[in-house]
């Protein structure tokens, strides 16, 4: 083949063998789980709306790929040079350039029509949504449920089957509201309320995280979507309700005291003194599976690990280190352990 | 024309006369030495911008990767983009616009010779201003994008480099722009019609365009964002009622022609390389240019296609969601033209040329993925996701960089007199084809599956993994081609060499009927311009069966090299544009870091533009 003219039998075959091995793994990947961020597989109604869109856009684009470097592949290798060709001196061909012009256009069209009626409709606030207001900062989210007077952070509850109506807010730079599964993107602005909405089908865990890139941690500014059916979303609500138990005991007593001390300047915990507002809201916090953007598990030795130095295991964490003492660290964690 | 009587004691003012050694080029206003060094100077930085990208890959080869922390991840990433599109295509663009413009019409330089000096030295010292910032306390760490208020808090001094340094690069694109302008409209030789003129002359004239209306947008913006860094005024600052999206509008508004700032020249290119390689004239040569042309006007009104998120409404989402499907017309018809040029032709597959068809091949995938960003619902899921990572490489790398080793591969015997070795240049192609395509195909799947940019880290367990260990892989095999590249320029260079003669390819415009490399004067006598493809026509005819015939004598139409040299009036060299440049160099550094010290920065500028309006017109 002239195209690998100047490379030597040997280069060739290397090349190919490169070539076929990229090709096959490829093709495993391809089998492969998707994981839990993946937005072709939605589980909501808002998300199946663009990826419906999505499906007809990818449908359109691979026949006009195969078609266009099928014609350029074809020209490549049925124009190339060889004894006797001469080539064919014209400038253009106006009836094809036109009709090459008239198609696209006409195409794109047909894709306007779905893609603006989509964005009408997706702007419509939906009858009986749950309202939440979500601050981002840096870098966790904070949910009000602001019928319902619970605020809570970073993993968001939803009910099966109802329309949840967000209204988002920034506080220091801009982040970006993102549950790949459930719903796209939506920034939050520093001064302006911007709001989205999205819906889930099943009760399960949904992965997001923050996708404007918003300073050190940005990698770290994840979250999570439960989705209960209704009743036990109910119950849920319920609970997040109640105060913290307000007295406890041994270990925890003494975390209380030095988290009294301390935490309470920028950690809330209803039901006590602790009425700090620039962190999240820690009434319920043994009852989270994760913590600190939802980047650890909920676990003593990962919260050991970052109550000693926060900036440590996540760079720019705002979470001063207090130089605590292991023994005090450890009453700490107690004392979070016991809010459920 | 000094005076007689300060002839004998030499003027402060008189010009300097070297044409040989570094002096030469310190003081040179020659399009040619200056095109020479925009191409190696862009050079220097795309290997630092290669390997910044080479740390990223590796950051990211594998979740939870260490080998980067948060802060140097984020300085790179930043800077990886600062230096391809300010630094290295840009740039590039204008070491081709340089050399080539010139020739292509006929001139013997540019407009304002001492204006492109000028242009050059402050993008070297902009360049050298960026990265002075690694050893003066943090790179900028903001995106290249440099959201507010984000780009305001940052506490390095990473963003206050960021917000002057791009400043100077606009100060040397603006003059640049002003001067293609000039010269284009102005100094075409005789017959040059517009209409005659190479389609890379069009896209020059395209982009210069772009660049006057554009930097100034942006430049309010940094200056904005450099009012706020440095001497807290309140532009972005939204307890005191500023508006972050002020930002994005202006940024953007400057950013998406940017987008084709850096993508036109390398279509130009394209355009002359396809037709010399297929040995037929371009096919649809004025729907070419007319859809660059287009494209130049469409991309004022796409800007909020990046902003699809931001919150601006249904109503200007679907505004802009229809500007940016329609833009894609124009871009189609350029590529259904350069398949027309193959179409019928006699191909020859030089370096030049697959690094051409591997451009047209590339940019239909950046194209198609380029309109899937229009669906606004689902634009809302690919966004800030490897998908746009994706779609951006095809068209920057896969497009603008591949039109590039294009065009460096097809003009290099003009530019130097020898080939580069064919035997290496595919070699060259073909890992740089592979490596691409292993590092950049892999990201369109990553983002669908929701894969962020901008993250320096990543959990397990979310599907990525192999994907970007491909990509890692395909990186390293792009740092190798381009070591097969470098490897050609010394081979090529040192033994082997391959003489070019004036026109090794059979080529069509005129700068191939000159000698290679062209004497100083370019042309001894002012070529008179009959056809489009003028050289071409000098050569052959169209025969009754629709063929090249070569005209009787053909080609011996060249210049007469025995031409009196000394009877051509050329531009004297000058060092007061690099004094001039120098002084914004001193205010850049003093606006930072000593404020009182912008007076001596300005006080050398103005010294240099002094020396500037009073040197002689020519070394006598």
């Amino acid at each position: 083949m002239e195209l690998l003219k100047g490379l030597s039998a040997r280069g060739r075959r290397l090349l190919l063998g490169v070539l076929v091995t990229a090709l096959g793994l490829l093709g495993t990947a391809c089998g492969g789980d998707a994981g839990p961020q993946d937005f072709l597989t939605p589980e909501g109604p808002i998300a199946e709306r663009a990826d419906g869109l999505w499906d007809i856009t990818f449908a359109i684009a691979v026949v006009i790929f195969v078609i266009v470097e099928g014609v350029l592949v074809f020209a490549i290798v049925k124009f190339r040079r060889k004894p006797g060709r001469e080539a064919a001196q014209f400038h253009g061909n106006t009836k094809v350039e036109v009709i090459l012009t008239l198609v696209p256009t006409l195409i794109l069209a047909g894709l306007a029509v779905p893609t603006v009626k989509a964005i009408a409709d997706l702007s419509e606030k939906q009858e009986g949504s749950l309202e939440i207001k979500v601050v981002a900062k840096q870098f966790w989210w904070e949910y009000t449920y602001t019928d319902e007077d619970v605020v809570t952070a970073n993993e968001m509850h939803v009910p099966t089957g109802q329309p949840v109506f967000l209204t988002l807010e920034g506080t220091d730079v801009i982040h970006s509201f993102w549950v790949p599964k459930l719903t796209g993107t939506q920034d939050a602005v520093p001064g302006r309320v911007n709001t989205m909405q999205f819906e889930a089908d099943k009760p399960g865990t949904y992965w997001g995280q923050c996708k404007e890139y918003c300073g050190l941690s940005h990698a770290n500014m994840r979250l999570r979507v439960i989705v209960h059916e209704p009743a036990e979303f109910e119950q849920w609500l319920e609970d997040q309700k109640q105060p913290a138990a307000a007295s406890v005991s041994g270990a925890a007593a003494e975390g209380q005291e030095i988290f009294m001390q301390t935490c309470v300047n920028c950690h809330a915990i209803e039901g006590t003194d602790a009425k700090g507002t620039s962190g999240p809201n820690l009434t319920h916090f043994a009852s989270r599976e994760t913590f600190a953007g939802a980047m650890f598990e909920n676990n003593a030795a990962n919260l050991r690990r970052w109550i000693d130095n926060p900036a440590n295991v996540k760079p720019g964490a705002l979470m001063p280190d207090y130089g605590l003492s292991a023994q005090e660290i450890d009453a700490v964690v107690a004392y979070l352990e016991t809010l459920e | 024309m000094a005076t007689a009587a300060l002839q004998p004691r030499r003027s402060i003012f008189a010009r300097p006369t070297a044409t040989t050694g570094w002096y030469s080029w310190v003081t040179t206003v020659d399009h040619k030495k200056i095109g020479i060094m925009y191409g190696v100077t862009a050079f220097v930085f795309f290997l630092l911008g290669g390997l910044e990208a080479l740390a990223i890959r590796a950051q990211l080869a594998t979740p939870n990767g260490e080998i980067l922390s948060a802060e140097a991840y984020n300085q790179f990433f930043t800077m990886h983009g600062i230096t391809m599109i300010f630094l290295v295509i840009m740039p590039m663009g204008v070491a081709f616009f340089n050399y080539l413009v010139p020739l292509m019409i006929g001139a013997r330089d540019v407009a304002f010779p001492r204006l492109n000096a000028l242009s050059y030295w402050i993008f070297l010292f902009g360049g050298i201003f960026i990265y002075s910032s690694f050893f003066l306390g943090g790179a900028p760490d903001g995106g290249w994008f440099g959201y507010a208020p984000l780009s305001r808090t940052l506490e390095t001094r990473g963003m206050d480099f960021y917000a002057v340094g791009l400043q100077l690069l606009g100060v040397a694109s603006l003059a640049g722009a002003i001067n293609f302008i000039v010269t284009i409209l102005n100094m075409r030789a005789p017959g040059m019609t517009f209409m005659r003129m190479p389609v890379f002359v069009w896209m020059t004239l395209v982009v210069s365009f772009l660049l006057l209306f554009a930097m100034p947008v942006i430049a309010v913006a940094l200056f904005q964002l450099m009012f706020d860094r440095l001497f807290d005024t309140t532009f972005f600052n939204v307890a005191a009622g500023g508006d972050p999206l002020l930002w994005q509008h202006l940024f953007w508004l400057f950013g998406h022609p940017e987008v084709y700032i850096l993508i036109l020249p390398a279509m130009g290119i394209v355009s002359e390389v396809l037709p010399t390689f297929s040995r037929k004239p371009l096919f649809g040569y004025a729907a070419v240019v007319f859809a660059g042309a287009a494209i130049g006007f469409m991309g004022w009104g796409v800007w909020a296609h990046h902003m699809f998120a931001a919150g601006l409404g249904p109503v200007a989402n679907s505004a802009f969601a229809l500007s940016t499907m329609f833009i894609a017309v124009p871009t189609g018809v350029k590529i259904f033209n350069w398949i027309g040029t193959l179409w019928g032709g006699s191909l020859r597959f030089t370096t030049s040329m697959l690094f051409s068809l591997g451009f047209v091949a590339m940019f239909i995938i950046g194209g198609l993925s380029g309109v899937t960003h229009a669906i606004v619902p689902h634009d809302a899921q690919q966004t800030d996701t490897y998908y746009v990572v994706a779609h951006f490489h095809y068209v920057l790398f896969g497009g603008a960089l591949f039109g590039i080793m294009s065009g460096l591969y097809y003009w290099w015997p003009k530019f130097f007199g020898h080939r580069l070795s064919e035997k290496i240049g595919k070699w060259n192609f073909w890992l740089w084809f592979l490596g691409f395509n292993l590092t950049f195909g892999p990201m369109h799947i990553v983002g669908l599956q929701g894969m962020p940019r901008r993250i320096y880290t990543y959990p397990d367990g979310m599907g990525w993994n192999l994907w970007n260990m491909m990509e890692t892989v395909g990186a390293f095999i792009i740092a190798v081609a381009t070591l097969f590249f470098l490897f050609n320029v010394v081979v090529s260079r040192r033994k082997g060499r391959e003489e070019a003669g004036d026109d090794p390819w059979d080529a069509r415009t005129l700068e191939w009927m000159i000698p290679s490399p062209p004497p100083e004067y370019n042309f001894a006598e002012i070529p008179v311009v009959s056809h489009r493809d003028d050289f071409w026509h000098k050569k052959y005819f169209v025969g009754p069966g629709k063929t090249a015939e070569p005209v009787f004598a053909g080609g011996a139409d060249h210049d007469e090299h025995g031409t009196d040299e000394h009877h051509i009036h050329m531009p004297s060299p000058s060092y007061f544009p690099l004094i001039a440049a120098f002084g914004m160099l001193i205010t850049a550094y003093a606006v930072i870091f000593a404020l009182p010290a912008v007076a001596i920065g300005l006080l050398v500028t103005t010294l240099g533009f002094f020396g500037w309006v009073f040197e002689p017109g020519t070394a006598e």
